[in-house]
């Protein structure tokens, strides 16, 4: 069979730490290529190389036979390579034709925007496609995922692509959706596409792929014929050890009700949200991308407004007026979006860990010592790696400045923790770091509250989940009836209702 | 732990200290007079003035705002003071109270200006952050307002002092030094310690750094934006007080002409990014005498006044340009 892109020694560096190591790899023309491993393994890395968003820091690049360069997503179209990404690459306020065309219009002899052309190529695009029910003139906004993804790969094909990469296709669609896609993807193929497929979920994988390729921690482990390998194989290589390894045992603990949400609803995000919380335990909020976590979480910490519902803490309402008021009553947030609203990347790791907390350590003026004390304090207790006290957090690896936001979070002294998504885009080694110190927490006596898109953490961590869809929980799950397909049924909605 | 300092950081907080010295030895060459005690005062002097506006004009930038009102609510106070100086005068002849009378309507004269300038300053900040309208457009509209109501209660005249000791105080020297020189450094002092020391200044670069981070750490982001803007204006109050006081007149017209820009650009020159996020209140004081000293010899060598605003052009753009990083291997701030 033809080759159509190859690869040799491709290696990736981001300020000298390796993401990507040493990937040589031929991908088949008119193959269905899928990519498997953990997050962090390097898959993103990897298609984005591909797709001209990186630069590789060594190694060499061929398609169709000939050395290419490819500097940037202009030059990875112009060969014929385009990447649905994970987070859709759409204007919202734009139509279906105008994102289809967006950069690349049709003009008239006379200057001016040739719209017929366009439209009339979106209708035949789409009815390739067979969604033909979707309208050229419908803005983005008002369409469904399912039928965005479905833009995405008309914008994709509209110019001969004949490598399409998608990424993590299937997170948000219904199981219905998926089969369209596959149908797509079926179709694609018989036209001689090349497709590279990234997925978490490897009973698509094992369908839909003809080969796989595992990656783990930016190495390449195995490139296989899909016949040939099993799923409980395929998730062996992707983990490289056993589950529990990463894992520090549960201890779950039934203690008395610490935080309790009533009916809490916030307009067009959370529905009636009511659950409870025991000191020390690890309670799991489980639920796809969107699902109305991390905007629970905000009420909580009182970021925002809740429309209706109440929050009590040991029996007490908990009022939240001021943006202190929730630290004040003992309740720390780890945000997601660890530069974007967690820390401060041009300030030290010292003004970093005291942001919160600053008010100890100013009465009135603040006690430089009493702030490195405290900071050397955690630095030790989490092993953060940094050059020095002072060190600014831009100059830190993702890993090291999750644990300074981590340390930042708990110097606050909470009694009860909401964690989202703390181990996104770091290592394996920061990774157990922070699973043994989310369960030394809860140890403590702690309240954690752990938001997790990763199913396998969610389950070695949790005592208890939560599921939550469309701004609602929709199932809850004990510790001993934990698997990731059980989770799923909830999440995408084929159990819980509503 | 081994405390090590890039180069880069060096030079990022010792910049305008190099700069002010290399201006020091330069201007000495050009004009050996020039490094003469009384030049040096009468330096210093010139540039308190808008010296002290900067040093709160500093807050008011890391917390990644803009005051263009300043020059103007300068005006406003100072009008204020000579109004309120002149009626306490008048009021108290008829007790003939000597000394005291004078002290009191002084005391009385800078309370009213200063009140004036911490009620400008939170009109400023209660747009800003209540109002949620951009810095740039609030401060544009009160330097407006501030301006037009000083020439309206002054008809567009002067505002002279009845009192003569309030022109003295203006002139007073104290061990040598004048007096608004040395509530220049004493301020700067005092603010230099809010800035690092406190949990407002910490908070000030926090908000200025990532808004969204600081709420997400609990800081009140619309309170230490709006005491940022109050700060300014206390600063403005005291500075309306020293220059009415230094001409025993206010010019409703002219008084606090360009404030902004000079304040601005010494917070600027001194190494604050007008991005915000970082900054130095001892640095604007360098920044502010790098100005003074320009000024200085620009008219010591004779050079055309109208020439002068082209020069503090150029070094404010070089400033920021540094800054930008053209001299940092070609890296930009985010």
């Amino acid at each position: 069979m033809e080759v159509i892109v190859k690869t040799e020694g491709i290696a990736k560096e981001f300020s000298s730490v390796r993401v990507l190591n040493d990937i040589s790899v031929e991908i088949r023309a008119g193959e269905v290529f899928g990519i498997i491993g953990e997050n962090g393994a390097g898959k993103s890395t990897f298609i984005k190389i591909l797709a001209g968003l990186y630069q590789p820091t060594a190694g060499k690049l061929w398609f169709d036979g000939k050395a290419v360069e490819i500097r940037n997503p202009a030059d990875a179209r112009g060969i014929g390579i385009s990447l649905i990404p994970q987070e859709f690459n759409l204007v919202s306020d734009l139509c279906v034709y105008e994102n289809i065309f967006l950069g690349e219009e049709l003009v008239q002899k006379n200057g001016f925007l040739d719209i017929k052309a366009m439209v009339s190529r979106t209708r035949q695009l789409l009815s390739e496609l067979d969604v033909s029910s979707i309208d050229p003139y419908a803005r983005i906004q008002d369409l469904s995922v399912a039928q965005k993804q479905m833009v995405e790969i008309a914008k994709a094909i509209a110019f001969d692509s004949r490598f399409l990469i998608m990424d993590e296709p299937t997170t948000m669609l219904t199981s219905k959706e998926v089969e369209i896609l596959f149908r797509l993807i079926e179709r694609l193929k018989a036209h001689g596409v090349t497709i590279v497929y990234i997925s978490h979920k490897l009973k698509e994988v094992k369908r839909i792929c003809d080969r796989v390729m595992v990656l783990r921690d930016g190495e390449f482990i195995s490139l296989e014929e899909i016949a040939n390998i099993g799923i409980d194989e395929m998730a062996r290589r992707m983990v490289g050890r056993e589950l529990k390894e990463i894992f520090p045992e549960k201890k779950p603990a039934a203690g008395e009700v610490v935080l309790s949400v009533h009916n809490l609803s916030v307009e067009g995000l959370l529905h009636d949200i009511s659950f409870d919380l025991h000191v020390g335990e690890v309670l799991g909020f489980a639920g796809l991308i969107g699902a109305g976590r991390t905007e629970l979480a905000e009420t909580i910490m009182g970021l925002r407004r809740a429309e209706s519902g109440e929050i009590s803490l040991r029996g007490k309402p908990l009022q939240l007026r001021k943006p202190w008021d929730a630290v004040h009553a003992g309740l720390s947030y780890l945000s997601e979006d660890r530069q974007g609203s967690g820390i401060i990347t041009s300030f030290d790791v010292v003004k970093n860990i005291t942001l919160t907390s600053l008010r100890e350590y100013a009465k009135p003026f603040i006690s430089q010592k009493a702030e490195i004390e405290k900071s050397k304090f955690y630095v030790d207790r989490f092993s953060i790696k940094i050059p020095s006290l002072f060190a600014k957090l831009e100059q830190l690896s993702g890993g090291n400045q999750q644990k300074v936001s981590l340390a930042k979070s708990i110097d606050t002294q909470p009694k009860i923790i909401i964690i989202d998504e703390p181990t996104r885009g770091i290592d394996v080694k920061a990774k157990r770091d922070i699973y043994v110190f989310v369960r030394g927490l809860a140890n403590a006596g702690i309240s954690v509250i752990f938001i997790s898109s990763e199913l396998e953490e969610i389950i070695g961590m949790c005592d208890r989940v939560l599921i939550m869809r469309s701004g609602r929980i929709v199932g809850e799950l004990p510790s001993e009836k934990l698997s990731e397909e059980e989770i799923m049924y909830f999440a995408t909605g084929i159990k819980g209702g509503y | 732990m081994a405390v090590s300092i890039p180069k880069k950081l060096s030079l990022d907080k010792y910049g305008p200290l190099i700069a002010l010295v290399a201006l020091v030895i330069v201007s000495t060459i050009l004009y050996p007079r020039f490094i003469e005690i009384r030049n040096l005062l009468n330096i210093l002097r010139q540039v308190s003035y808008t010296g002290i506006i900067a040093l709160g004009m500093t807050f008011v930038i890391i917390s990644g705002g803009i005051d263009l009102s300043v020059g103007s609510m300068t005006a406003l106070a100072g009008a204020f003071a000579i109004l309120t100086l002149n009626a306490v005068t008048q009021g108290l002849m008829m007790f003939s109270p000597g000394w005291l009378g004078t002290l009191l309507s002084i005391l009385a004269a800078a309370a009213v200006s200063i009140v004036i300038g911490l009620a400008a300053g939170f009109v400023n900040g209660f747009l800003v952050t209540k109002g949620r309208i951009a810095p740039f457009i609030v401060t544009l509209g009160t330097m407006a307002i501030f301006r037009s109501l000083t020439l309206y209660i002054g008809k567009a005249g002067e505002f002279r002092s009845v009192s003569s000791s309030y022109g003295d105080m203006g002139m007073s020297v104290i061990l040598g030094i004048p007096l608004p020189v040395w509530i220049f450094f004493i301020l700067a002092a005092l603010l230099s310690f809010v800035l690092n020391r406190t949990k407002f200044g910490r908070y000030v670069c926090a908000v200025g750094s990532n808004e969204k981070v600081a709420r997400y750490s609990a800081i009140n982001v619309d309170k230490v934006r709006l005491i940022s803007y109050v700060i300014v204006g206390l600063m403005v109050g005291i500075t309306a007080v020293l220059i009415s006081a230094r001409l025993n007149s206010l010019s409703s017209t002219n008084a606090g002409k360009d404030y902004e820009m000079d304040a601005i650009a010494a917070v600027v020159i001194g190494g604050t990014a007008m991005t915000g996020g970082k900054g130095s209140v001892w640095g604007s004081v360098i920044g502010a005498m790098i100005l003074g000293i320009i000024n200085n010899m620009l008219n010591m060598l004779g050079v055309s006044p109208y020439l002068q605003g082209l020069v503090k052009g150029i070094v404010i753009i070089g400033a920021v340009s540094i800054q930008r990083g053209w001299f940092n291997n070609g890296r930009t701030e985010k």
